[in-house]
């Protein structure tokens, strides 16, 4: 889904391809992605385990672990920098300062032999250059207001002394230590038990309004995307099938799968009534099926979904969805 | 994706004997080795009071749900219930009589079946899907001839909704979703009476998660089994319940019918954790945080209500004693010694203005 180039967006993502080498055959995991991220706001990326919305948001700032891609093509913009030219020391210079990434497991992202304090003034001295004893107050301060109690004290801790949310919550304040433009995060909450979500994506919230940055959340829970985001994006089998304002697309869903995933959750259906679960399960990526890729499982497929892949539809000012029969399900 | 339709009667779950399957103030302590995770301090040895009088009831054909945080104990009650641990303190009873005095390991497995949240971490990679429900058949001497075990075998996986023939497939092989529906299918091998499920959908995207709640819930009306369901997904556990129990530190902080429960929660613990669930209605939205701080210190529990330490209308007396679990309206029992006096007045969300800058206290 491609969106005109505009002047003020933070990010701009056009035709994103980003493919995979495997023995049987390339896998191609996101496929012609495209989405935009203004300042300021709010963007959700949600789909289910394997749409893509990971290796999408990884292939923005080129962070990959363990399996890199064999290839990622398209136009990634970044407070009007293509980001495809950096080298890798710009790259360095850019990840971390203005474009920071928190992870689903706090556990893992988070080095067990240093102490919090010195994790968050890590950053601050490399990109900010502070010395380190203004790098150390920073730090206090950003873990104070990260929620973290007692700040002055426990910033000499090491992460185990933390909980699970407290962990999260540091992880929070290295990541917008160096105050980026843009918070990438993937899952934040979902290891989390649902009082202490709600803590940490209240505090995302109030960060954002004091910081005034950006936030691309990543997520396969709607209710997540309903309380947070202010735009969103539904990605299905490496494509965005739908997106829009958050009340558009959640409460006025427009695409077939957007209307199945929030029918098969069972806080929308009554108690002693079935749910209804999208039958089938999504296509393997080598091969996936022809025209729209939804269509196996869809209750709405004609003969055309089979052949043709649907190109987004604008429903409504802002509002798109890429089915071919968008006008007569409406 | 069939229509709207009822799938059980209220009247249903209205016969109430004795119940099948009760706890009655179980404990349960574990100790902290000293050494784990710090080798280099000893010091005096540290226990974990897991479970703290706790009581539950499951009658015939029942779903209770059991919800709770991490830490809050409802795995150590399912382990204890089903039998793979023992309790400290308290008594598990079968129709009335003492569970552990009258049977033996095996019969108590054909009675209670567990099924686990990681499907792939409880089957054994190396065992096609016969093998694991043949396995199942023979220990507990089920089906006489290997033929009688085949058939069976194949009885069991479309029961669960699987095709025969991926039988001879190894679990690696399979989706998330399957490998959940063979667990399921192992646990019914033995045709227990009672199934108790710890997160069993919690790995599982929502269009998977929406097909194993159904197949539960035909196999509930099928067999007449009776279910423990355990979530922390509320939305998943008011669906699935007949009756809720919610569990803070320990303990059971209140109990009651599903629907009375979201529709008067008197705990404010339970209210916290309704008011926590995202609601998938954007317009519902709230920039206060449900509930503020966190679990205490499991070693150093604090003195009276252990909600105490968080709770917005905590009073001297709260943390003097421990409030016991009583009934405050029919069927329906709360452990705080405020309740009564809170139910009548707001029954609101628990966000209070000041929560805007609230810091978490420890």
């Amino acid at each position: 889904m491609n969106v005109a180039a505009d002047r003020s967006s933070l990010l701009e993502v056009e035709d994103l391809r980003v493919r995979f080498a495997r023995p049987g055959g390339d896998l191609v995991a996101v496929d012609g992605v495209g989405f935009r991220i203004e300042s300021g706001e709010v963007f959700g990326l949600v789909g289910e385990s394997g749409c893509g919305k990971t290796v999408t948001c990884r292939s923005l700032i080129r962070l990959f672990g363990g399996s890199a891609p064999s290839a990622i093509d398209g136009r990634v913009r970044f407070a009007g920098r293509d980001l495809g030219a950096l080298s890798a020391r710009e790259w360095s210079a850019l990840r971390g300062s203005e474009i920071s990434m928190i992870f689903q497991d706090p556990m893992t992202s988070l080095n067990p032999t240093m102490r919090v304090g010195a994790q968050i003034a890590e950053g601050l001295q490399r990109h900010r250059a502070l010395t380190a004893q203004q790098a150390r107050a920073a730090a206090i301060e950003m873990l104070g207001a990260v929620g973290v109690p007692a700040a002055e004290r426990r910033h000499h801790e090491y992460p185990h002394a933390f909980s699970g949310g407290m962990r999260q919550r540091v992880l929070i304040a290295i990541a917008l230590a160096c105050r980026p433009k843009l918070l990438i995060a993937d899952e934040p909450t979902t290891a989390l038990d649902v009082t202490v979500q709600d803590q940490i994506l209240k505090l995302i919230l109030k960060l954002r309004s004091d910081l005034g940055m950006s936030v691309l959340l990543v997520t396969h829970d709607i209710g997540v995307v309903a309380q947070t985001c202010d735009r969103v994006a539904v990605m299905y089998a490496g494509k965005i099938v739908e997106s829009g304002k958050t009340a558009q697309v959640v409460g006025r869903p427009a695409h077939p799968y957007t209307r199945a995933l929030l029918a098969a959750l069972p806080a929308h259906t009554r108690r002693g009534v079935k749910l209804r679960p999208i039958d089938g399960e999504p296509p393997n990526l080598a091969q996936p099926p022809a025209g729209c890729r939804f269509h196996p499982r869809c209750g709405f497929a004609v003969e055309a979904c089979r052949a043709i892949v649907p190109p987004p539809v604008e429903v409504e000012p802002g509002h798109r969805s890429a089915c071919l029969r968008t006008q007569e399900i409406g | 994706m069939s229509a709207a339709v009822p799938t059980r009667a209220p009247e249903a779950i209205a016969d109430r004997g004795a119940p099948m399957l009760s706890a009655h103030g179980l404990g349960k302590r574990f100790e902290i080795a000293s050494g784990a995770g710090m080798p280099l301090r000893r010091g005096p040895r540290r226990h974990v009071q897991a479970l703290r009088d706790v009581s539950i009831e499951l009658h015939r054909g029942e779903t209770l749900g059991i919800v709770g945080e991490s830490g809050c104990g409802k795995s150590t009650l399912a382990r204890c219930l089903s039998g793979l641990d023992a309790p400290d303190a308290g008594e598990i009873r079968w129709q009335g009589r003492p569970m552990a005095a009258e049977s033996s390991a095996l019969e108590r497995a054909r009675r209670v079946q567990m099924v686990f949240q990681d499907p792939y971490a409880s089957l054994n990679p190396r065992m096609t899907l016969a093998q694991a429900l043949d396995e199942a058949l023979l220990v507990h001497g089920l089906a006489a001839t290997r033929a009688e075990r085949a058939e069976r075998v194949d009885e069991l996986l479309l029961t669960v909704g699987l095709a025969p023939r991926l039988k001879h497939l190894l679990p690696h092989a399979l989706s998330g979703g399957q490998r959940q529906r063979i667990s399921i299918a192992r646990a019914l091998a033995v045709g227990p009476q009672v199934l108790i499920a710890d997160e069993p959908v919690s790995a599982l995207d929502a269009s998977i998660q929406a097909q194993i709640i159904n197949l539960l819930e035909e196999l509930r009306e099928r067999l007449q089994i009776a279910f423990v369901f355990i979530s922390h997904d509320l939305n998943v556990v008011r669906h699935i319940s007949d009756r809720i129990a919610v569990m803070y530190f320990g303990q059971v902080v209140e109990s009651a019918d599903t629907d009375a429960l979201f529709a008067q929660p008197a705990h404010p613990y339970t209210r916290a954790l309704l008011a926590a669930i995202p609601q998938t209605d954007p317009a519902r939205r709230s920039l206060v945080p449900a509930l503020a701080g966190e679990l205490p210190d499991p070693t150093a529990p604090p003195r009276g209500c252990s909600f105490s330490t968080r709770c917005p209308w905590v009073v001297e007396a709260c943390r003097a004693q421990e409030p016991a679990l009583l009934g405050h309206a029919p069927r329906h029992a709360v452990r705080c010694s405020n309740a009564e006096a809170r139910v009548g007045g707001s029954p609101g969300p628990i966000a209070t203005s000041e929560g805007e800058d609230r810091v978490p206290t420890r």
